[in-house]
């Protein structure tokens, strides 16, 4: 074999420390090297040049590099082999820079470690063969789990890309929470007359199979070749049947036995309902739970009205299975709830706002329900108790957010800028009423966004105080807000008509459930990880899938449609090529001696480890054995650290590679 | 059931009804209450505030006390005392430096098997439908208003015990006793503590808010469960009429009495002549006989 050293003096990062010409004289000297260079930046195009022509002019079989780190420039000099005829794996390179240059300072001491280095990357080399890259085909399928504006965005941006999608919502209706909006920050624009079209457009695509009512239970696979189930719920209505002319709805004689929980609770809904009047698919679901039928076998007043003969009492759940390429995660936030829970939950209530027992005290949430045009109110601000107009009205932003002792201490990010907009929209249809905000600090970073504040407090005269609420009681029909103006250093009391409170976003209640399916990882909060906080913000750890929204931590519209059509160009970037190249740097069992104990299986981070049956010539079953699924194998090597008989191998990293290291060594 | 018991000064003194009624109670509900032979102070108010060795120390006496007598349970009807023998038990439970120099000062090691309950939790081991079946008056026609007030429940680190905002455990007994528990706003708010003394004119403020608020949601008395809250509501009425003349007495019971009276007991029994506010007017609606 012949083998090509090039040291790099990386300027002076390398040269400093060592002497880059000795260690290329005495690696021009080890067995089996013919030719050995040192140059200021190999990694520059004439660098790379030099191993190309030495490549060529001494016919040199493998290379090894002596510069930076391999997650630096691996690929650039592999390239470079590959260029010019040596395959990219009979390449290694010797890490001079961070495990040597960088880290010692006396030049003779430094030197001899460059060299032994040098040395154990050429013995090394010489035990590499040859290898190619796992091609994978690719299914040019995207799913997206949520019908909130995040999965909407993400479901037309791959679907108008001429790919196909299936758009998975939990509830009846896509939408998510931006349906239930009133207006948006900083414009004032309205939330459904921006959202409907989106919401239509979805619904009317050809590339985008809208299963709503719907959960994933079950993702098998990896990248390119995901097996996703998904339940249909039974909404008990055939869908290829009903109009969805509501006849059904208005008849229900079952009006008050549910909260709607599009209205947050403001308003009851019947057995037979659809979210909102704009709800798409406009198809009722009928809730069995509350459903006269169900619990007594009588009513069928909604099967009597129907002219279509759509209401299927005995409609049964459906499994649907899909191969899929791509997962694009965008199942949301829910907001905390101040409410009393049991032990066992996280959530911990405000007991000091009285754990929900004022019906004026409402959430976020609640509030844009009141001050929507098509809520409970059609957009006047009244009182949930009485439905009088309040004339005094407390926000209270930071409610579980930034409040370590409930268990969140995480900034929600989006409750400075909308209390602000409620407090406008109250002043807008309330010339009369006062207005305050207990804030802890104002953070309205984004366009626009600090100016719509001071809009609030000096155009629309709401007032700001700075500090904390330490209670909140009822006396006499008003609300007693006791609380503390650092700014004046006095405490406060306000007998408010009506208290907001801007409670914490937190994840949703099964997200952990559907990281464990997917394999996700997710933080503290329930919130899933990115790989990258920085560098790569909607891939998680798991290939091929990608995050939108508000699932990976708190974040407002305009961040959540970014982070969807980033989501959706991963997703596309994917689709764009037949096959997908993985590294061949894969573990592999050697069959023969597997005794099939899948202690790797049970290490193994990336569930690639399979049971494989070996079977003889008349078909009986004589052994089960592991197999590496080289798709979802990321080539980590724990499987090979733990396995008992020495049967799994990682390609590039085997046992007879890393002995010649160490014996070079001696 | 047997269960060590604590008095505390202010049980010996101004609380005086308190030890007489909660003893009376305790022997109808078959209570045996061990007295802690040889009880000293158990620091309140004025150790934690000069040495917090000293605060630790001293109720550390009383649980040694305790082990000696073999007890398991230590009811502290007081409920500072309540307080600062939780505080004691988590400081040395939790802080091995501070557990070495008390149990170098004692000259031996702190129990800690022991658990320390206050008059609630007493009365919730007896049962609440114990209570219920011993009930003997009438007394469905009383509202009444639970007082916390700020040791029972906090810190709730500490004492774990109900819940530090919304407590309702007392309610409860309320209830079991026959009567209508208030839902009112005062129950946690300071009542001035031993500002009684120095600042009267605090206490008058703070004991009004708490007095009217009760009354304010149709309270016909307040129950308390601590000597420093039923001295400043009680005692300082006087004082509270002298500046709003407006002001109408309330009966301030301690939790003990008001289950005496469902339990049939005579209000003289009770200790209820020995306050400062009258309770007749209570002793009235509820027509029980002097």
């Amino acid at each position: 074999m012949k083998i090509g050293v090039f040291i790099c003096y990386c300027g002076e990062n390398i040269g400093r420390t060592v002497d880059c010409a000795a260690v290329a004289e005495a690696a021009g000297r080890f067995p089996g090297v013919v030719c050995s260079i040192d140059y200021k930046y190999m990694c520059s195009d004439p660098g790379q040049n030099l191993i190309k022509n030495a490549i060529k002019e001494h016919k040199l079989d493998a290379v090894v590099v002596g510069s930076c780190s391999p997650h630096m420039h691996e690929k650039t000099f592999r390239k470079a082999c590959a260029d010019a005829g040596v395959n990219p794996y009979l390449f290694d390179m010797a890490n001079l820079r961070e495990h040597c240059s960088w880290v010692h300072e006396d030049i003779v001491e430094g030197t001899k470690k460059a060299i032994d280095l040098v040395r154990i990357s050429v013995e090394r080399v010489k035990k590499n063969a040859p290898l190619s890259p796992i091609l994978v085909p690719v299914t040019k399928k995207a799913l997206v789990i949520g019908g909130g504006i995040s999965g909407i965005q993400a479901s037309l941006d791959i679907a108008n890309a001429g790919f196909d999608v299936v758009l998975v919502e939990k509830e009846p209706s896509i939408g998510g929470h931006m349906s239930q909006l009133s207006e948006t920050f900083p414009t004032l624009d309205c939330s459904q007359c921006i959202l409907t079209p989106r919401m239509v457009e979805v619904y009317q695509h050809p590339k985008i199979k809208l299963l709503t009512y719907s959960e994933v239970e079950n993702v098998e696979g990896f990248i390119g070749n995901f097996k996703v189930t998904i339940r249909k719920k039974a909404r008990s209505i055939d869908e290829s049947k009903c109009t969805g002319c509501g006849l059904c709805m208005q008849k229900c004689p079952i009006k008050k036995k549910a909260f709607n929980e599009f209205e947050e609770g403001l308003a009851y809904r019947s057995a037979v309902y659809v979210p909102f009047p704009q709800a798409v698919p406009n198809i009722p679901v009928i809730d069995r739970s509350i459903c006269t039928y169900y619990q007594t076998g009588k009513c069928q007043m909604c099967v009597k009205v129907c002219g279509r003969e759509a209401i299927k009492f005995d409609q049964e759940d459906t499994i649907i299975t899909e191969d899929i390429g791509a997962i694009v995660v965008a199942t949301g936030y829910k907001l905390y709830t101040i409410d009393k829970k049991p032990e066992s939950s996280e959530i911990k209530g405000y007991g000091e706002y009285g754990y929900g027992k004022y019906k004026d005290v409402v959430d976020g949430l609640q509030f844009e329900r009141i001050a929507s045009a098509s809520g409970p109110t059609s957009g006047e601000i009244l009182r949930p108790s009485d439905s009088k107009v309040p004339k005094k009205i407390v926000f209270v932003q930071c409610v579980g957010s930034r409040d370590e002792s409930k268990g969140f201490s995480y900034c929600s990010k989006i409750c400075c800028m909308y209390t602000a907009k409620h407090a406008m929209l109250y002043k807008h249809k309330v010339h009369d009423g006062e207005a305050y905000v207990f804030y802890m600090d104002i953070r309205s970073g984004g366009k626009g966004y600090d100016e719509f504040v001071r809009r609030a407090i000096e155009e629309d005269g709401v007032k700001y105080i700075r500090g904390r609420v330490s209670r909140i009681y009822e006396e006499n029909g008003k609300y007693i807000v006791k609380g503390e103006d650092t700014l004046a250093g006095m405490p406060v009391t306000i007998d408010a008509d009506m208290v907001v409170l801007a409670t914490a976003m937190i994840a949703q209640p099964e997200a952990v459930k559907l990281a464990q399916t997917i394999g996700m990882s997710y933080d503290k909060y329930g919130f899933y990880n990115e790989v990258h906080p920085k560098l790569r913000p909607v891939e998680v750890s798991t290939a091929g899938v990608f995050l939108a929204g508000a699932c990976q931590a708190p974040k407002d519209i305009p961040e959540s449609v970014a982070m969807a059509s980033a989501a959706a160009s991963k997703s596309l970037v994917l689709f764009g090529a037949d096959y997908l190249e993985r590294e061949p740097t894969v573990a592999k069992v050697n069959e023969t001696i597997c005794a099939g104990c899948f202690y790797c299986q049970k290490v193994c981070p990336y569930n690639a480890i399979e049971r494989k049956e070996i079977k003889d010539r008349q078909g009986n079953i004589v052994k089960i054995i592991a197999y590496v699924n080289s798709g979802l194998c990321q080539g980590c090597g724990t499987c090979n650290a733990v396995c008992p008989s020495k049967s799994v191998e990682l390609i590039g990293f085997n046992d007879e590679q890393i002995y010649a290291q160490i014996n070079a060594l001696g | 059931m047997k269960v060590g018991y604590y008095p505390g000064c202010s049980l010996t003194g101004t609380g005086k009804e308190y030890d007489m009624s909660l003893r009376k109670v305790a022997s109808l509900l078959d209570v045996e209450l061990e007295e802690l032979k040889d009880w000293s102070c158990c620091g309140a108010t004025s150790a934690h505030a000069t040495n917090h060795l000293l605060s630790v120390a001293l109720p550390a006496r009383n649980l040694i006390i305790a082990k000696h007598q073999k007890l398991k349970e230590l009811a502290a009807p007081c409920a500072a005392c309540y307080n600062r023998m939780m505080v004691a038990a988590h400081e040395l439970k939790t802080k091995p430096e501070i557990e070495r120099q008390v149990s170098d000062l004692m000259g031996e090691s702190i129990p800690y098997d022991l658990s320390v309950i206050n008059i609630i939790e007493l009365f919730q081991k007896v049962g609440k439908e114990k209570i219920a079946a011993n009930v003997k008056a009438d007394l469905k026609g009383i509202k009444a208003a639970c007082y916390y007030g700020c040791l029972l429940v906090r810190p709730f680190k500490i004492t774990g015990f109900d819940d530090a905002e919304q407590p309702e455990s007392m309610e409860e007994l309320i209830k079991a006793a026959g009567a209508q528990p208030v839902d009112w706003n005062y129950k946690l708010e300071c009542c001035g503590g031993a500002h009684s003394i120095a600042h009267m004119e605090i206490v008058v403020d703070l004991s009004k808010k708490i007095i009217d608020d009760a009354k304010l949601h149709g309270a016909d008395v307040i129950i308390v469960a601590c000597p420093m809250c039923h001295s400043n509501l009680d005692m300082r009425q006087k004082a509270i009429k002298k500046e709003y003349p407006a002001h109408g007495d309330i009966p301030i019971l301690y939790l003990s009495e008001f289950i005496g009276l469902a339990l049939g007991l005579k209000p003289k029994e009770l200790g209820l002549n020995l306050h400062f506010v009258d309770t007749k007017s209570l002793l009235e609606k509820a027509e029980i006989k002097g």
